[in-house]
C-alpha cells in the first residue's frame, strides 16, 4: 500500500474569507507580521499498489477532490507503507 | 406537468419544493430518492436546498458524483427543464452543468432573510412571467452562496444573457451580483435564493409562484400536442 497526500489550496485570485478572519484574529493577538492567511485542505489517501498511482490520483483530484474552477492541488506520494 | 424533487441524504428543502409544486401550483410531483430511481417519466427535475452529504468536501460535491446525476444530465441534454435551488445550484455547478462555483459568503455569516432580486433576463423558460428588470423578493438561506467564476466566464455569461437573477444589494460577495444563472441552452437554471419559499403572500412573498408557472406554461407550449 502507498500513502498519497493531496494538498488543496485556493487558486490565486479566489478570495478566502476564512483566511482573512484568521489573519485578523492573529493581528488582534498581536502578530502584526501576518500579511496573509489562506486555509486549504489536506487529504491522506491509502492506495493499493498498482500501475500509475499518481496519474489516477491526479484524475481523482480533477473529478472530485478539488474543484479546478476554484482550487489547485498538489500530490505527494510517500514511500511504501506497511499496515 | 410532472416534477421530480430529487432527495439526497441531508436535503432539507425537498418538502418546501414538493409543497410549492403539489399544493400551490397544483401540478404533479414526487419526492424521488437519489438511489434506485428512474427519472425517465418526469418532465421537470427540481434539485432542492439543504446540505447534501453534510456539505462534506465542498457543498454539492459528493451529490454531484451520485448515479442519479447521470440521469439528470441525460434529462438536461434532451432540453427538459432542471431547476437547482441553493444546494441544488451548488450541485449543478459541481456537476459542471453550470459554470462557476459557490464560495463561502464574504462576511462568513450564514444569512437567512428576504432579499430583493432583479430579474436580469425575463426571456427564459423560467422567467417569462416576469418583467425584465422587475424587482422580486425571495428568501435566501445560505452560508456558501458567494458565486465565483473567472473574468472570462463572467463576460461569457453576460454576453449570452445567462445571468437570470442578480442581487439588488449583493449580500454575499457574488461576482457580478449574480444570484442565478442559466446554461447556454436555456433549460438548466441554478439560483441561491428560494423561489419555492415565496409561493404564498401570507408567509412573506408570492413572487416565486411566477417562476414555477413560467416553467409549466413554457412546457405546455412546447409539448402542447401531448398535453
Amino acid at each position: 500500500m502507498k500513502k498519497v497526500n493531496v494538498y488543496i489550496t485556493w487558486k490565486q485570485g479566489v478570495l478566502d474569507p476564512q483566511g482573512k478572519a484568521i489573519q485578523e484574529s492573529l493581528h488582534s493577538l498581536g502578530y502584526q507580521e501576518i500579511l496573509g492567511a489562506r486555509v486549504g485542505k489536506y487529504i491522506e489517501l491509502e492506495v493499493e499498489e498498482g500501475p500509475d498511482i499518481e496519474g489516477r490520483v491526479k484524475e481523482m483530484c480533477e473529478r472530485l477532490l478539488a474543484n479546478p474552477v476554484i482550487e489547485d492541488y498538489e500530490i505527494a506520494t510517500s514511500e511504501e507503507v506497511r499496515l | 406537468m410532472k416534477f421530480a424533487v430529487v432527495v439526497f441524504p441531508a436535503s432539507n428543502c425537498d418538502r418546501d419544493m414538493y409543497h410549492a409544486v403539489k399544493d400551490v401550483l397544483q401540478e404533479e410531483a414526487d419526492l424521488v430518492w437519489y438511489q434506485n430511481s428512474n427519472l425517465e417519466n418526469y418532465d421537470g427535475i427540481l434539485l432542492p436546498g439543504g446540505f447534501s452529504y453534510g456539505d462534506y468536501l465542498r457543498p454539492g460535491a459528493v451529490a454531484s458524483t451520485s448515479d442519479i446525476m447521470q440521469q439528470i444530465k441525460t434529462h438536461a441534454e434532451k432540453g427538459k427543464p432542471v431547476l437547482g435551488v441553493c444546494n441544488g445550484f451548488q450541485v449543478l455547478t459541481e456537476a459542471r452543468l453550470l459554470p462557476g462555483a459557490l464560495l463561502r459568503n464574504k462576511n462568513l455569516a450564514f444569512m437567512c432573510h428576504q432579499e430583493p432580486l432583479v430579474v436580469a433576463n425575463a426571456a427564459t423558460k423560467f422567467t417569462s412571467g416576469y418583467e425584465q428588470g422587475e424587482i422580486v423578493r425571495f428568501p435566501i438561506a445560505h452560508g456558501e452562496g458567494n458565486y465565483y467564476c473567472d473574468d472570462e466566464t463572467l463576460e461569457e455569461l453576460k454576453a449570452n444573457q445567462q445571468i437570470v437573477f442578480t442581487y439588488q444589494n449583493n449580500p454575499n460577495g457574488s461576482a457580478g451580483d449574480i444570484a442565478g444563472i442559466i446554461n447556454k441552452e436555456g433549460n438548466v437554471l441554478g439560483m441561491m435564493p428560494h423561489p419555492e419559499r415565496a409561493m404564498e403572500a401570507l408567509i412573506g412573498s408570492d413572487d416565486g409562484l411566477r417562476l414555477f408557472r413560467s416553467m409549466v406554461e413554457n412546457w405546455r407550449e412546447t409539448y402542447a400536442a401531448n398535453a
